[in-house]
């Protein structure tokens, strides 16, 4: 058994019993990333040479957490090593300082392995918009690993790294979690601070833990949550212990199936091992109702005009002049800020800044921006009705496995189309979690979704660990690396 | 609403962004598919519907408006496409 085989929990269980030492576990990691990343292509910025040095002098008397490794996704500040978000404007950026979320690892002695591609800007669902390199599903190499957080989902599935951070802002922790066969959490809105998080869409974006079990799950959480001043949006609340949630019994929850995420749309095989999640839940004494989101269909619409809104608002600070990418063809300021701008950004950036641009500008604000804030107020209503009668939701997280690279980057609304299980979540800034749930005749990971109430991320993890405790899917499936073919 | 050539060129240099001539079919169509898929709303009835803005209750978060001096000014400099003597460089504004 190689070191990197192992999750965070058995790492710490053999740290603790100084069964191994903080160095061997980079020195594996290290060649796990060797071996693997050339067919993968899940980095943007390795750091594992450094991690190894770093483990030489880890205190282990100062957190049980030191020495442990982790992999982050390349749109987090990380002060003295770039942050890239996989964007050629960002291509040499390297942050003065480290976001919230990196200050807490740091603090328990966690050592990064390096920075994780994803979609630029954190624009997509497959991470093929990545302006450096396409990843690869460790499952199936000629197909997608999903997005946004596509890189960090592929590094943990392939254990080049144990754990990950994600960024979620329509379902890019949870949909690459479920593509990739392994667990992903999106928090309650303002649950994690996002300081230092380069900003999508402000008002959805949230970050969260991609693991390899629910476990991880539980610990990484407990890692990152906390109130944050540097964040006006991030709640003080009072810190919870998530590990506790590790509990193996859903008797008498109520668990509520919206039907319209079962419907239309949503790939036969999914919605097959998706139902048979049910039963299981059912067989543990569960009570499982069918129920109804009306408004279902139309969050996709809301999601695409607020995010795109809040993104060219937020991409409007890139222009040339501090940081970031500046043109060589210019002849005034007016030059640098455009061509910069133009040249710096990849095409579905630009896209997106356009339909942003347009739903705010003067004559549509009231009938796309304003209209889609009031559907936002009632899919919110929606919500709290179903969770007056449920304690969680059951949806599938993608309406599909993953699919081959490139058949679907060239059609953009087709691709948004990913994320219909998901966005829904993220306008309501409710917490979603994806676990695993099956592979369908392919052999391709299959992923279901609950969804919480706000703040209540404990109901998620006792019924996501009740679930892997029974089905043991890690257990029974890896990843094959195979190349291209069915 | 019908998308044209026009309203493109627009709103480009509304968001500061060149479209090539030969793009601008591409950004147009793209744009007309995604408010055509958006006029599913149209159909959901917000006559008396306020609009939410943020997923937090909070409002108005207040911090005592304390210095804290940033002492790394070269880690700032250090990502600046051109500097000059510890300050950012542009071109020339005043003709």
């Amino acid at each position: 058994m190689e070191l990197y085989e192992l999750t965070v929990h058995e790492l710490i269980e053999k740290l603790d019993k100084k069964e191994i030492t903080p160095e061997e576990i980079m020195k594996s990691y290290s060649k796990r990333i060797e071996e693997k990343e050339p067919e993968i292509a899940a980095f943007v910025t390795r750091t594992d040479k450094e991690a190894i040095e770093s483990a030489k002098n880890v205190n282990r008397e100062k957190s049980k957490f030191a020495g442990i490794p982790i992999g982050i996704k390349d749109n987090m500040c990380t002060k003295g090593v770039k942050t890239t978000c996989s964007s050629k404007m960002l291509e040499n950026f390297i942050s003065p300082y480290d976001a919230t979320v990196i200050e807490k690892l740091n603090d328990e002695g966690i050592i990064s392995l390096g920075k994780l591609n994803m979609d630029e800007f954190a624009m997509g669902a497959s991470t093929e918009y990545s302006a450096f390199k396409i990843t690869k599903n460790p499952w199936n190499l000629s197909t997608v690993p999903g997005g946004s957080s596509g890189g960090s989902a592929a590094a943990v599935a392939s254990q080049m790294v144990p754990w990950a951070l994600g960024s979620d802002t329509g379902g890019s922790i949870r949909q690459p979690a479920a593509l990739c066969g392994i667990v992903g959490l999106k928090p309650t809105y303002g649950l994690v601070s996002r300081y230092g998080l380069v900003a999508f869409a402000s008002s959805f974006d949230q970050i969260g833990p991609i693991t390899q079990d629910v476990e991880d799950c539980a610990i990484l959480l407990n890692l990152i949550t906390g109130h944050d001043e540097k964040d006006s949006t991030s709640i003080n609340t009072p810190k919870k212990d998530y590990t506790k949630s590790l509990v193996k019994d859903v008797k008498g929850l109520k668990i509520g199936v919206p039907k319209e995420f079962l419907g239309e749309g949503i790939n036969e095989e999914v919605k097959e091992k998706v139902l048979e999640a049910i039963e299981e839940y059912k067989r543990k004494g569960a009570i499982v109702e069918e129920c109804s989101l009306d408004i279902a269909n139309e969050a996709l619409a809301v999601y695409y005009i607020i995010a795109c809104a809040e993104a060219s608002s937020n991409l409007g600070r890139f222009d040339g002049i501090r940081y970031g990418y500046r043109t060589k063809n210019f002849e005034n300021l007016k030059d640098i800020y455009k061509n910069s701008r133009s040249e710096g950004f990849g095409a579905e950036v630009k896209r997106r800044i356009i339909l942003g641009t347009y739903v705010l500008s003067s004559g549509y604000y009231d009938a796309y921006y304003k209209k889609a804030q009031k559907v936002r107020t009632i899919l919110k209503q929606e919500f709290a009705k179903l969770f007056e009668k449920y304690d969680f939701l059951i949806t599938p997280t993608s309406p599909s496995v993953a699919y081959e690279i490139g058949t679907k980057s060239t059609n953009p609304l087709e691709m948004y189309l990913a994320d219909l299980c998901t966005v829904s979540v993220n306008i309501a800034g409710l917490p979603g979690m994806s676990i695993p749930c099956g592979v369908d005749k392919n052999g391709m990971p299959i992923g279901m979704q609950l969804i919480g109430k706000p703040f209540d991320e404990e109901t998620l993890i006792r019924a996501a660990y009740t679930y892997e405790q029974e089905v043991k899917f890690r257990e029974n499936h890896k990843p094959t690396f195979r190349k291209a073919g069915a | 609403m019908k998308v044209d050539k026009e309203e493109i060129l627009h709103i480009a240099k509304l968001a500061c962004l060149n479209i090539k001539e030969d793009e601008i079919e591409a950004y147009r169509k793209n744009l007309q598919d995604i408010l055509n898929f958006a006029n599913i709303l149209d159909n959901v009835k917000t006559e008396d519907v306020s609009e939410t803005i943020t997923s937090t209750s909070n409002v108005n978060v207040f911090r005592e408006d304390e210095i804290k001096e940033f002492k790394e000014k070269e880690l700032l400099l250090q990502n600046a496409p051109e500097k000059d003597s510890g300050m950012f460089s542009i071109p020339k504004v005043i003709q």
